[in-house]
Parts: structure tokens; sequence; C-alpha cells
């Protein structure tokens, strides 16, 4: 009987239902995608290494040469010489070393020198090597050609066949002078869902000795994607390199390198998670504010269910079944919120970072959070809850004869 | 045995601003058989609808004993009393009381769904009975005053009570409507086997029984009042 009392009460006060279910499914949906966003954006980003395990650049940040590197991120903290490169690329312990020079962009697109063993000999993902589209083939070294990133083609229109000017800089600036050479994009990238997707890649010596580059730095690198033959070998670089003469930089391992990153911004998070919850609270607040406000409305009808046999625990518990089947609905309709929420943030990520995110991926907050919205619901309804338990039946239902 | 037996039952009221108590129902003796009609008489005010709200255990009495069926309602608790008003007392309100937001079959179904449970069907077939057969899904606004009260009358019967309390049923009726009202409901208890207990100052309303006390000379509450 409470359910039929709950679903009749629901449907009588059907305005004030939607409207309090649907400011509980925008906190809902607001919360379920700043946790989504959060968690998988950590994990996403501190997995995304491209398939290297450690970053060699000029002296700086480590956080700015893995930013630089591997999410194209970023100004390139200054470059190396071809003499670090070779001594690196000789190491024992590493088993790859592709260099990267970078100074250039198409309209903000970035643009990265690079040899064709990235694509050659790398596995981005355990078992995945890049791979071009039908039709394309990797650059060929000493050519003015280029591989553009799948969504870096997708939002620049290029195909096979289209020739651009690079535009001097990493980043865009409308009044810098383009290049003189005109490259030829020969192949678009297989997605990836990592940076790699945002790049347009070109040999390295073109990068190195473009026009108005300087001569003098025709030789140097930006920095070096490595693998290393086993982990061990990091912390023996790391040690070596980072040690001596304040030269270079050795980024590594790649992943905490990057979890630094969310370490630094944990506020913002700590803020988005804050207003989340208070939004949350309100939303539950509205819930106690809009049955409790039609209380002075329903008591007579209370007053009557009790006349013909209800309990005061039965129109106590209708009253906070009410309000979480509010909860209930408003939680449901969140996911609806957070489905298109979390798409916009996603592909806004992605367009800034390459990095895909699956926001409709598994998470424990897709459980947690309607039975945190439920209860909530459930505490705002205890206060009308109570104020229905305590009508008073003869005083309210009938004039006194 | 009667159905209803009432024996030296007070309900006090607390005066304002801490003033005491004073009484509003003091009934010594009164009894009730099974599938009877009785009528009392008592002009507003003199604690009748009190009396009816102590028999329906709607209110708790101070004091004495109400059997009904063999069992002292006094004695019960809230919970209990309520039940027992669920399975076998049926309340028509001078006011209707009728929920305004749920259909005329929902209000009537309200009727049984403490006791028994829902009988779709017998809820139906009461509206039927009361001449609404074809207003099942209107809402009481959507009735005259003379078809509400016909509502009321298939609510109260619905739980299959033993006992059917009328609280002043004609008193918002025309004359025409009180008539054909008051005969309805006498009908319906006789044909369910329910007794009736109706109060009411109507005199024409009071004649048409064949049984009727004065509730004015039965309440002591009163002549203590008055002294």
């Amino acid at each position: 009987m409470i359910f039929n009392l709950i679903y009749r009460s629901l449907r009588q006060h059907a305005l004030a239902t939607l409207v309090t279910a649907a400011s509980i499914a925008l906190a809902a949906g607001l919360l379920l995608t700043v946790w989504v966003v959060k968690t998988q954006s950590q994990a996403v980003f501190a997995a995304t290494n491209s398939g290297f395990d450690a970053v060699l650049g000029a002296r700086g940040s480590k956080l700015q040469l893995v930013l630089n590197a591997i999410f194209h991120l970023e100004a390139s903290p200054g470059n190396i010489t071809a003499q670090d490169y070779e001594l690196i690329r000789r190491h024992p312990a590493v088993k790859a070393a592709i260099p990267l020079a970078l100074g250039d962009n198409f309209q903000g697109w970035r643009i990265a020198g690079t040899v064709p063993a990235l694509f050659a000999d790398i596995e981005y993902l355990p078992g995945r090597k890049y791979a071009v589209g039908a039709g394309g083939r990797f650059f060929a070294i000493g050519q003015h050609e280029a591989v553009v990133g799948s969504y870096a083609a997708r939002r620049l229109g290029w195909k096979t066949g289209t020739t651009f000017h690079p535009s001097h800089g990493v980043a865009f600036n409308p009044e810098a002078h383009d290049h003189e050479e005109e490259y030829t994009v020969v192949g678009v990238l297989e997605p990836t869902n990592t940076p790699v997707d945002r790049v347009i890649w070109i040999p390295l010596e073109g990068v190195q000795t473009m026009s108005g580059h300087n001569p003098l730095a025709a030789t140097e690198l930006s920095a070096v994607l490595i693998q290393l033959r086993a982990p061990a070998a990091g912390l023996m670089l790391n040690n070596q390199l980072n040690a001596s003469g304040g030269k270079l930089t050795f980024a590594y391992p790649i992943g905490s390198i990057v979890a630094e990153l969310f370490n630094k911004i944990g506020w913002m998070d700590r803020v988005l998670t804050l207003i989340a919850w208070l939004v949350a609270v309100m939303a539950s607040g509205s819930v106690l504010v809009s049955i409790y406000n039609s209380m002075s409305a329903r008591a007579r009808d209370i007053a009557i269910l009790r006349a013909l046999g209800a309990r005061r625990r039965t129109v106590f518990g209708a009253v906070v079944g009410e309000a979480a089947a509010i909860g209930l609905l408003g939680a449901a309709a969140g996911y609806a919120v957070f489905a298109a929420l979390a798409a916009f943030v996603a592909s806004l990520i992605q367009a800034q970072t390459g990095v895909v995110l699956e926001p409709l991926q598994w998470n424990p907050v897709f459980w947690w959070s309607p039975a945190v919205f439920v209860g909530l619901c459930v505490l705002g309804g205890l206060v009308p809850a109570i104020k229905a338990y305590r009508v008073p039946v003869a005083e309210t239902i009938a004039p006194v004869s | 045995m009667p159905l209803l037996e009432i024996n030296d039952l007070v309900k006090t009221y607390p005066r304002p601003a801490g003033g005491g108590v004073h009484p509003v129902v003091d009934v010594r003796a009164f009894a009730l058989e099974a599938g009877a009609q009785l009528a009392l008489r008592g002009e507003s005010g003199t604690g009748k609808t009190t009396f009816l709200n102590l028999i329906a255990g709607i209110l708790a009495a101070d004091s004495g004993a109400i059997r009904f069926d063999g069992r002292d309602v006094t004695r019960l608790g809230e919970a209990a009393r309520d039940r027992l008003r669920a399975l076998s007392i049926g309340y028509i309100f001078q006011t209707f009381n009728l929920l305004q937001g749920h259909t005329v079959l929902e209000n009537v179904e309200f009727g049984m769904a403490f006791g028994r449970g829902v009988d779709r069907a017998y809820a139906a077939s009461l509206l039927q009975r009361v001449g609404l057969g074809d207003k099942l899904g209107h809402f009481p606004r959507q009735l005259s005053t003379g078809q509400q009260q016909r509502v009321a009358v298939a609510r109260a019967l619905a739980n299959h009570p033993q006992l059917v309390l009328a609280d002043e049923p004609t008193g918002n009726l025309d004359r025409r409507n009180a008539r054909e009202s008051l005969g309805l409901i006498r009908e319906v208890c006789h044909e369910t086997g329910a007794a009736l207990l109706l109060v009411s100052h109507d005199e024409r309303v009071l004649a048409a029984f064949e049984h009727m006390q004065d509730f004015s000379a039965m309440n002591r509450a009163l002549a203590e009042a008055a002294k």
C-alpha cells in the first residue's frame, strides 16, 4: 500500500516532483562528471606514455619535459646536443631512443620532427604499432613529407596529398611568418587515442633545417623519447644523468611525473568536488523544501488517510518513500545529464591534449552516487515525514459537532 | 452481546492557558446491537463528533470502556486502534473528507487499503451500487455535493465494516439530496449487515429512524458544564 501512496502522491504533485527531480538530476550529473573525469583523467594521463619509459631533455622541469615531449603541450625547456643524443642512444641500457625536434606549428597544430623508427619500431601500446590509413605511407627521410595524427587530420580536413607551409613557433601566432618549405601529407595515422593524434609529423631534419631556424642549432634536439631494456636501468640513468653537471634532465618514470601534475592541481579537484557535493546537498534540500511546503496542504489528506486506518508509520514511510523516489528519479535522470556533460568534457580534453577519456567505462561512482542521492533525499524527507507523523487527526479532518 | 458497549466513558480536553481540563464526553452507558441502526440527537458542540471519534479509536479516552466486538478499544494502543478502524469501522464525515487529488475509484480503494487490501472490483461494484458506476475516473471536484456524499458512503462500506459511524452525513446537502442520501446509507448498511450509528441535529433525519437517543441527555459532561 505504501508504494501505492507514494506513486499517487508523486502523480498528484507531478510538477513539484519533476522540478525537484530535475535539480537532483543536475546535481547527480555534475557529481558523476566531476568524479569520473577526475578519476579517469588521472588514470589515463598517468598511463599515457606513447610506449616510452623516459624522456631526456635539457635541464629543467621533468614535468615540463614530459608535457612537451609526450603530451605535446607546453614549451620545450630547451635543446640538447646531438652528442647527448648519441650518448643515450648508444647506452647499453637503452633499447630505443627516438629524437624529437619541435618549434613549428600549423594553425596551432604542433609539428614534430622525428625519425621513421618511431612508426616502424615503437609500440605505443603493448602489441600496437602506428599505422597509416588506406592509400597513405610514412614519410621518407629528406623529403618534405608529413604524416598527420588522426584527430588533427580530421579537424584540419586534411588527407593524403594535402599541402601546407609550417609556421614558426610551437604555439599559433597569426603574425608569425610561414616557412617557405611546402610539405605534402603522405599519410594519416590511424587513431591511437593518445596525444600523437594531435601532431603533424615530419622528418627530423625538416624541423632542424627549416628556413628561418638558427643554422647553428641545426643538429640540436628538443627531446629524446627512450625505451629501456629493463626498468631498473631507469633508476640508474636517473642517478647518472640528473647529476651530470646540470646539463640534462632525465624524466623517469613518466607515470609518476604525470601524477605530480595531478598533485599540483589537486586543489582544483577538491574545489570541484566540494562544489559538486554542495550542489548535491542543496538539491536534497530542495526535496525537503518541496515536500515540507506542501505539508500544510497535505495535512488534511494525511488526516483522512489516518482516519481510514493508515498508521502513523505508514504516512511517515510514505513521505520518506516519496523523497527517496524523487531522489531515485533524479539520480536516474542524472545519468543522462552525466552522459551529455561528460561527453562534452571528454571532447574538450581530447581537443586540448589528444588524450581520450571513456566516461562510460565502469566506475564505482555509478553505483554509490545514486545511493548517496537517495540517502540525502531520505534525510531531506525526514523533516516533512515527522510533520506528517504528528498530524492531529481529529482536529484536522472535521468540524466538531 | 452487543456489538458496541460503552461504560463510564470520559474524555476531557485541557483548558486554554493551563486552566486544568474540561470534560467533553462523559457517557455512563451506551450499547448498539450488531446490524442495528440508531440515531443520536444532539445540537452542535455537544460532543457528538468526539464521541464518534472515541468509538472509532481516532481519539483515546481518558477513562471508561468501549467494547467493540468483545474487545476494549480503550485498552488498545494507537496502532491497534488504527488496525481496528481499518478492518471493522466505516466513517462518513459531515464534510465527506474525500481526497481531492484522487479519483472516485481511488477514494473508495483507500477505504479498504489499510485493512484487507484493495479489491478494485468490489470498489467499483460499491460505486455502481450508489449510482456512480459511470464516474469511476472522475475527481471529487467534478461531482455534485450529493454525488460526493455517495462516494463517501461507498468508501465507508469498502472495508466490509461491522459498524458505520455517520457524523451529520446530510449536513451539507439540500433537502432532496439529504433524503436520498440517508435512504442510501440505511439501505446499504442493511444490505451489508453493518450496524449504523448516526448523529445529527436535523429532526427530519432523526424522524426517519425507528430507534433514536438523545445524546445531549446521555452526555453528562454537558450537565457538568452547565453547573
